[in-house]
């Protein structure tokens, strides 16, 4: 009996339980504590990681367990790990002991419960990405809302109660239309497993519209697509640093990863059907993210309406249906992950000292702050998708697949164009991502240089703490940038899996 | 994989060392440079150039050695998904070895060249520690246009032609927080800005190309697509090759996308020498060269890119003519050469344009770097000048004008930093013409190795761009008289903007006191100019056009594919060769005979008026652009972000249709009809009628206890009475 | 001997004296003195029934009872005294300070 992701999933627990008997003062000891407690979480994914057979494209290290099985129901405790997680799971517990560390010196009140918080939320995070069974799916997706409603609500700037309050109706007004397809699917099929769900297949495709238009609300809504974005401003301009990076790193990717996870293997049907209307969806979002973006004169504003770009590509590529695509943007979760989750880290990390976002005050910091400004630099062009670094592989790769599948009539209206139109993104990133570069590193200096030494202390450059922060970010983002291979290979046998079961046209 | 089998593979180890020497100088001078001297920063990167040039060299040996043949050295695994595979693989064949001795060559000269140049001017800037950064930049260039020229297939190609444009980016912008005259401004990022984004759309152009390519041909390697080029369709294979002529005008800045690189001028010289002039704005025809087997099967696509650079040549050197600025007429320069080569890659005279470009390299990098030298010289000139002339109060005026501008930079004490203390950030601008004039006394070798550039330029017999720039319009003369009439007369305006400057330059006198304290440059500077001056020289050698000297020709046969080797056609030598001593003569006329003297206006705009105007203002095309593509995409995105997402989506739609509409059901539809007036009045009722009639009844509680026993005998009373009546 | 009727008769009387005492007077000794009348009566009643039918049993009752008024008694005459201490009057009439 293999109970690794049982003990990947709840590793965090010994953390919380430690930090729940903590007295109120030692906060440096709870940041070790929630530091070190993720960091043998991510050494557990590590060792999950060597377990995996990476050429097996199929479910591994299974856990199943009957859990409620009175009146017919029948729900089990069922984790799972293949290609197309396993990478995801990697970034969440590769991403927590990072922003724990981001937020050394940023939190100084309520250490403990923030700390408890953010162990909570790498559970249901791990949980949904391993979770193999709807319902109980479903309780780790809707888990993952309360810490970070609480996140936001409680350590984020001045409208955070709004936000979080906004970010949690949101994310449940869809949900619920999810929970629905799950009881009828669990219902009608007798299980709530996804691979015996999968494997029973046989919806009528009536209802399999419906049930694919249920899942997609709840997911749409988390990617987000546009135009159900208006959320996510809010919630990345409220909440703090570290709960950014995880939203942007980890969370926005539940959505995308619930489309390739629930939405293709359940509804193939649907999935081919609605293939052109998510491409066209995604198409006006990388457009309409881009230019948005532009115009946004908040440092953060700017960096979350990039993310309804970015993700944009991940669902082009997802609904290409073709494994360029789908593996371009599973590797593009991971690249946003990392490039948009360091951006905001940066962001945070001279917010800290300026207390301020508004782009008019900036401007150049390259002189003052060398080290920060060549690091920004670098996750800049990595977000903006400069061959050689991370961003460039996944939207390459994801606008082949898109083209291809304008070609090969999967897109079965629209043709090459969204693959062409959003390729244009390209050009409009690197519009915005400049704008954002030149606007607070290049150029004369800002008043904020002034007006932080009006209050003692000049603006310095990184620190170690700062510096250990990223470079694990930029490591990833040259290896990735530079060979993939590895990355590829890990997905490959499950995305061919997936596009396989795809009724194409 | 199966051309390297066979043959000797010989040096091709080393290809990838093209790429790791500057990658380990970049990260030597990165990360320890700091605590290195400035000489050692500057050697560490020369060596790694150096390095590269050595590699360079013995990779031409090998192949040389092995008759020209293509060899391939793999070196990782890039991307491999689905039917997409990608490589990190190197091609080694004489076209890429040509650009690779020209890249590394010219960049190394030039590495040498910037010890000198940037020790000076990070001085005049006030900012010594910014000396290592250039070496890092310029570093990272060569090794991002070593993978450019060395890519196997046309997505490693793409890595090297996005890496270069970055590295134009940071070196455009490497002065971010002035304008070209030092004072504070956004200028120079903004140039640099621009520079990238108009690359951009190039790329995004280069990208198309790249998905049609896969469709059609199945793969992005040379050998793979060039294979099929006679099985492919037409039309596709003209799809692809105009969308590569979009990435072409963006990185060789052609027509329409040119606009960016007169603006690139505000990187120190070494760059515009380097990268917007020698190596990196080449690209384009490089690429063109590279993707000669499908170029070659499309006309329609050939005449396309012929007639663009052709326009261009003329467009840019008409523009030269109204330039005041020493770079700028330089840059539209480059612009035009650059049109040259694109016209004759257009027209299949690969060699031509590969010549050109080899020779252009040469003595385009000779002229920027002496404009450098120029520059610095009356830069030293001018702190001479105000040393002398300055009085103590006119100092202390200067010093709180500078305050005023709201410059506060902390002036640097080094121990050999002898300009730090005597800043100028007046409007005095070093490299405007206009103050120039009489340096040939005042710096003569710096004048000389100018007017073997110039001559070069112009196309005099026989200095190395006479062969080229005739053998491009011997080739135009074969294939359409539009296009040699064209270059023709750009040729002639060619002769004239470098006849005029070097009239308003060297000759005459000094109109500005600056040009007449200025100072020669030191010998690491002038050193590598006189090797570029050699070069420019003799460069024609490459390619004479002589029975037994078509070297260059021959030797890239093996790459392209036999080429019609053309000899020396008189009339066509002797028409240029007449119209460009004539437009010197012309230039003398205007500019030599009576030298401008200070504040004249330019004895052309007497002649030519609204025309020169217009050269002047660069025929107004970034005004152009400015309307019609960057206000209304500002305009467009301000109304997106603002009223379309904020206001109408995010505070109407959602805040007040949403939010609002479940308010109000909330709190007036259900809490106050339906709760109040409703539920909560049935159950307030209940409660008001439970109080009235307990206040009835507790009256009976009175407290008497005399009334209570009454009550407890009326009690026992009716009970006895029942159980006794019952 | 006797018929029994007449001490009922008697304790009847006895008795509602004690109620109409209880009702009408206001002071709470005489009340207390008319419990003890209807106490006393209803004693009368029972020693009458127990000779009626033979029996110890009213005899040992009425002792109880006897000794439960003594009791009741005592506590009473307490809870007065201490009232009066209060109140300066054993009025009952003006302790009603438990009225709804």
């Amino acid at each position: 009996m293999n109970l690794s992701l049982t003990l990947l999933t709840f590793s965090p627990l010994i953390g919380i339980l430690v930090l729940l008997f903590m007295s109120g003062n030692n906060r440096n000891t709870m940041r070790w504590t929630a530091l070190i407690t993720s960091l043998v979480t991510f050494g557990v994914s590590i060792l999950v990681f060597t377990m995996f057979n990476a050429s097996n494209p199929d479910l591994q290290l299974v856990e199943k367990y009957n859990w409620i099985t009175v009146a017919g129901w029948n729900i089990q405790y069922h984790l799972g790990v293949d290609g197309l997680s396993i990478l995801l799971i990697l970034l969440t517990t590769f991403l927590t002991p990072i922003s724990i560390l981001s937020t050394w010196t940023a939190v100084e009140e309520r250490v403990k419960e923030y700390m408890i918080f953010f162990l909570l939320l790498e559970i249901g995070m791990n949980g949904v990405f391993l979770a193999q069974d709807l319902f109980l799916f479903y309780i780790f997706w809707e888990f993952t809302l309360v810490p970070m409603y609480f996140i936001i609500g409680i350590w984020g700037g001045p409208r955070r109660i709004y936000a979080a309050i906004k970010f949690f109706l949101y994310t449940m007004a869809g949900s619920i239309l999810m929970l629905l397809a799950i009881l009828w699917l669990g219902v009608n099929g007798g299980t709530f497993s996804l691979p015996e769900l999968i494997a029973q297949g046989g919806i009528p495709s009536n209802i399999q519209w419906w049930l694919f238009l249920a899942f997609a609300a709840a997911f749409a809504i988390k990617v987000p697509m546009w135009p159900l974005h208006s959320w996510l401003p809010d919630a990345h301009v409220e909440a703090p640093t570290a709960g950014s990076v995880i939203l942007a790193g980890v969370l926005l990717k539940l959505g995308t990863y619930g489309f390739v996870r629930f939405n293709l293997p359940l509804f193939p049907e649907a999935a081919v059907r609605a293939a052109p209307w998510i491409a066209l969806l995604a198409t006006i979002g990388i457009i309409y993210g881009a230019a948005v973006s532009y115009a946004q004169a908040d440092i953060k504003k700017l960096v979350a309406y990039s993310s309804v770009s970015h993700l944009g590509f991940v669902m082009l590529g997802l609904f290409a249906l073709n494994p360029e695509g789908i593996a371009g943007a599973i590797l593009q979760m991971i690249n946003h992950g990392i490039s948009t989750g360091a951006l905001f880290l940066l962001v945070g990390m001279i917010y800290e000292q300026t207390h301020t976002r508004e782009f008019k005050v900036y401007g150049g910091l390259w002189k003052i702050t060398p080290v920060f400004g060549t690091i920004f630099l670098i996750v800049a062009l990595s977000s903006m998708g400069l061959p050689g670094l991370n961003g460039f592989v996944g939207e390459f790769t994801i606008l082949l697949g898109a083209w291809g599948a304008g070609q090969n009539g999967v897109f079965y209206w629209g043709n090459v164009w969204f693959a062409a139109i959003s390729a244009l993104g390209v050009i409009m990133a690197a519009v915005y991502i400049l704008y954002m570069f030149q606007k607070m590193f290049l150029g004369p200096q800002g008043e904020i240089v002034d007006e932080v030494k009006k209050h003692g202390h000049a603006i310095r450059d990184l620190n170690w703490r700062e510096i250990v922060t990223v470079v694990p970010l930029l490591i990833f983002i040259f290896w990735i940038g530079l060979y993939p291979a590895p990355f590829f290979d890990i997905m490959a046998p499950a995305v061919d899996k997936l596009v396989a079961m795809m009724p194409l046209p | 994989m199966h051309l390297s089998e066979t043959a000797n593979t010989g040096f091709l180890f080393l290809a990838p060392w093209l790429v790791f020497f500057p990658v380990i100088g970049l990260l030597i001078n990165g990360i320890f440079g700091g605590r290195l001297s400035e000489r050692m920063v500057g050697a560490v990167a020369s060596l790694a150039s150096g390095a590269a040039f050595v590699v360079s060299l013995l990779l031409f040996v090998t192949v040389s050695g092995s008759h020209g043949e293509a060899m391939r050295w793999h070196l990782a695994e890039w991307i491999h998904i689905g039917e997409l595979s990608l490589d990190w693989t190197f091609r080694v064949d004489s076209l890429s070895t040509t650009m690779m001795l020209v890249v590394s060559g010219v960049g190394t000269l030039i590495h040498i060249y910037a010890i000198g140049y940037m020790h000076e001017d990070v001085r005049f800037k006030s900012d010594p520690g910014r000396f290592r950064r250039f070496f890092v930049f310029l570093n990272l260039f060569i090794a991002a246009m070593m993978i450019l020229v060395s890519g196997d297939s046309y997505l490693m190609l793409f890595v090297g032609w996005e890496g270069v444009g970055l590295c134009s980016f940071l070196l455009i912008g490497f002065w971010y927080e002035m304008d070209t005259l030092a004072r504070p401004s956004w200028a120079n990022s903004d140039a640099a800005k621009k520079a990238f984004i108009a690359n951009r759309v190039g790329d995004f152009g280069f990208l198309i190309a790249g998905f049609l390519m896969f469709f059609a041909f199945g793969s992005f390697q040379f050998d793979a697509v060039f294979a099929k080029a006679h099985e492919v369709p037409h039309e596709m294979i003209i799809a692809i090759t105009l969308f590569m002529l979009i990435g072409v005008a963006g990185k060789s800045a052609q027509i329409p996308l040119y606009v960016w690189l007169p603006d690139a001028m505000a990187g120190p010289t070494p760059v515009s020498a380097l990268i917007h002039a020698a190596t990196m704005v080449t690209a384009g025809v490089y690429l063109i060269t590279r993707s000669a087997p499908l170029y070659s099967v499309v006309h329609e696509a050939q005449n396309i890119v012929a007639l663009v650079g052709a326009i261009t040549a003329l467009f840019a050197a008409t523009i030269a003519v109204g330039q005041y600025d020493i770079k700028k007429v330089l840059a539209y320069s480059t612009i035009s050469q650059l049109g040259f080569m694109v016209a004759a890659v257009g027209m299949g005279a690969y060699v031509a344009g590969m010549f050109h470009l080899v020779t252009h390299a040469f003595f385009k990098a000779l002229l920027f770097l002496s404009a450098g030298s120029v520059i610095l010289g009356v830069e030293r000139g001018h702190h001479h000048a105000a040393h002398a002339h300055a009085s103590p109060l006119s100092q202390r005026e200067r010093a709180r004008a500078r305050e005023s501008k709201g410059k506060k930079k902390e002036e640097r004490h080094d121990a050999h930093d002898d300009h730090a203390s005597a800043e100028h950030h007046e409007a005095f601008d070093p490299g405007d013409m206009r103050n120039m004039g009489g340096l040939r006394k005042t710096m003569p070798v710096t004048f000389w190795l100018y007017m073997i550039g110039t001559i070069a330029l112009a196309g005099l017999p026989p200095f190395a761009g006479f062969w080229s720039k005739d053998e491009i319009l011997l080739d135009a003369s074969h294939h359409s008289q539009t296009i040699y009439w064209l270059l023709t007369v750009a040729a002639f305006f060619t002769a004239f903007y470098m006849g005029r400057q070097i009239w308003m330059v060297f000759f005459g006198e000094a109109r500005h006191e600056a040009a007449a304290h200025a100072e020669e440059s030191p010998k690491v500077m002038t050193v590598p100019l006189m090797i570029l001056a050699a070069l420019s020289i003799l460069g024609g050698a490459l390619n004479l056009p002589f029975e037994g000297f078509h070297n260059l020709g021959h030797w890239l046969e093996y790459t392209i594919g036999e080429v019609e080797a053309l000899g020396l056609d008189m009339q066509v030598a002797g028409v240029s060769t007449v119209l460009a001593l004539i437009a010197i003569l012309i230039s003398w006329l205007l500019y030599g005979r009576n030298p401008m003297k200070q504040g004249q206006v330019d004895p052309l705009k007497k002649g030519l008026g609204p025309i020169f105007t217009g050269m002047e203002n660069k025929w107004y095309v970034d005004e152009l652009y400015h309307a019609i593509i960057v206000t209304p995409f500002n305009k467009i995105s301000y109304f997106l972000a603002d009223v379309i997402d904020w206001r109408f989506w995010h505070d109407w739609f959602h805040e007040k249709v949403i939010a609002g509409t479940y308010n109000w059901i909330s709190f007036i539809g259900l809490n106050e009809y339906a709760d109040q007036k409703g539920i909560d009045a049935i159950a307030n009722g209940l409660g008001v009628w439970t109080q009235n009639f307990s206040a009835t009844l507790r009256k009976v509680q009175n407290g008497f206890v005399r009334s209570y026993a009454l009550s407890v005998l009326l009690g026992v009373v009716l009970i006895l009475g029942y159980l006794v009546l019952k | 001997m006797i018929p029994v009727d007449y001490y009922i008769i008697l304790s009847a009387i006895l008795f509602v004296i004690g109620v109409l005492g209880v009702l009408i007077r206001r002071n709470a000794l005489i009340i207390f003195m008319s419990i003890e009348l209807m106490l006393n009566a209803a004693n009368l009643a029972i020693v009458a029934f127990g000779s009626v039918i033979k029996s110890f049993d009213g005899q040992i009752f009425v002792f109880f009872v006897i000794a439960v008024a003594a009791a009741e008694v005592a506590v009473g005459l307490a809870l007065i005294v201490e009232i009066f201490k209060s109140k300066r009057s054993i009025d009952v009439d003006q302790m009603s300070s438990l009225k709804g």
